[in-house]
């Protein structure tokens, strides 16, 4: 039960761009058109089950305090390595990110046709990072409710791309002002899903 | 060396400082940095400190990247970039929990996120790989004020408008329960748009920044 909660929240509640605003700047780069954009989202759903986790991971068995309480090192339960976790996030993201990319390259060759320069990309992407941050600070109690957590982070990004590219490919033909033409209007459609995904806030499972 | 001859404050290093505040603004005309910008603009004290931090990591990380650029093997540039980025980040939010805690409480997530702050990223790629120091320091400066402006701009008017505050004083007088005791333009019956402090009005006043800014510059105008 607890895991179908974290799920729907993390998607409709919690959505990564009309909540947070993360990964915002691919959101508007990438959503041109919908086939570039449904590319990315797969990729981001793909990098985030992966790299949530194993940050998770590394937070409890490593970075949190006390954390290094299994090594049996003297005095292991007052170290505390959490001021290290950016870097380390970091550093797990941008090579998962080259792995997958080896992985998918080498076993899905079609699969890798159709992400391939997208992957590189996400290593930047905040949404990610931001996946792994939020994971830290909502204290999960083991890795399947973060992989969960992952999962639904990234599907939830993947439909606010996936609208707002069709809103996009149709926008093009209204007769907006021209300052307002491109950006300016992304922007406000946004702000207007981001009022429609505001009434999913309150819901409880 | 023609880079050397050049003055330290030639015109084009001048325009490396003031563009990016308008014609090529980061936010608004590059479209990089947007995650952070939007989600800490409901007051506009944590917004300046944010801006400050993100003025400092842009100024530092494109120096540090714009002198060793001769080093840095290109296929792994990307990686030399995030842990440079990100070590001065640690810093910045070790120096902002010593100092400001509750401000770098208030910014959570946020602080981390400068890392992947596509500004930051952006510059280096863009600039400070093929730069010397001195234009880099001065495309960061540049570019981390751009970014400041837009983002000290959307939390001025959500500030205003949402609770009548400015960095938490009460600008436009006190609300009291009833309208007799209370001053300023509360007196008249004023009431706060609480709306402007949820999520969506910072995309919408955003959206209009942009839209003001090209019907001012129309050469900014897409396609």
């Amino acid at each position: 039960m607890d895991l179908i909660n974290i799920f729907i929240k993390s998607i409709f509640i919690d959505n990564m761009v009309f909540a947070y605003f993360l990964g915002m700047c691919s959101y508007l780069a990438v959503s041109k058109t919908v086939k570039t954009a449904v590319g990315l989202g797969a990729a981001v759903i793909f990098v985030l089950v992966v790299t949530v986790p194993v940050n998770f991971l590394l937070d409890t068995y490593l970075l949190k305090a006390g954390a290094l309480s299994w090594s049996g090192i003297s005095d292991a339960e007052n170290i505390d390595l959490s001021f290290l976790s950016f870097i380390m996030f970091i550093a797990v993201i941008a090579s998962m990110v080259q792995l997958v990319e080896m992985i998918v390259e080498r076993f899905a060759p079609a699969l890798y046709g159709a992400l391939g320069i997208f992957l590189p990309l996400i290593a930047v992407n905040c949404a990610i990072l931001g996946g792994s941050l939020f994971m830290q600070q909502k204290d999960f109690s083991n890795v399947g409710e973060s992989a969960v957590y992952g999962l639904g982070s990234g599907i939830g990004w993947f439909l606010a791309i996936l609208a707002i590219a069709a809103i996009r490919e149709k926008i093009a033909y209204s007769n907006i002002p021209a300052p307002l033409k491109g950006l300016g209007i992304t922007f406000i459609i946004t702000g207007l899903m981001a009022i429609g995904f505001m009434s999913f806030s309150g819901i409880k499972l | 060396m023609a880079e050397e001859k050049e003055a330290l404050f030639s015109k084009k290093n001048k325009a490396l400082l003031t563009d990016p505040l308008d014609d090529n603004n980061p936010i608004s005309v590059q479209v990089l940095g947007i995650c952070s910008a939007l989600a800490i603009t409901v007051q506009l004290k944590p917004a300046l400190v944010m801006s400050l931090a993100v003025l400092f990591v842009i100024i530092a990380s494109n120096v540090i990247v714009s002198l060793i650029r001769n080093l840095i093997p290109s296929r792994i540039r990307i990686i030399v970039q995030l842990l440079i980025v990100a070590s001065l980040v640690i810093l910045v939010d070790q120096i902002l929990k010593a100092y400001a805690y509750d401000v770098s409480k208030e910014l959570s997530v946020f602080v981390g996120l400068i890392i992947t702050n596509c500004i930051v990223m952006g510059r280096l790629e863009a600039f400070a790989l093929a730069n010397g120091p001195w234009k880099s320091f001065l495309d960061g400066v540049g570019n981390g004020a751009g970014y400041a402006f837009i983002l000290v701009l959307v939390a001025f008017f959500r500030e205003l408008l949402g609770s009548g505050k400015l960095i938490g004083f009460e600008v436009l007088g006190h609300k009291a329960k009833t309208l007799a005791e209370s001053t300023g333009v509360y007196s008249f019956g004023y009431e706060n748009n609480g709306f402007m402090l949820l999520s969506p009005m910072a995309l919408i006043t955003v959206g209009i920044i942009i839209w003001i800014q090209r019907a001012r510059n129309r050469k900014l105008i897409e396609n």
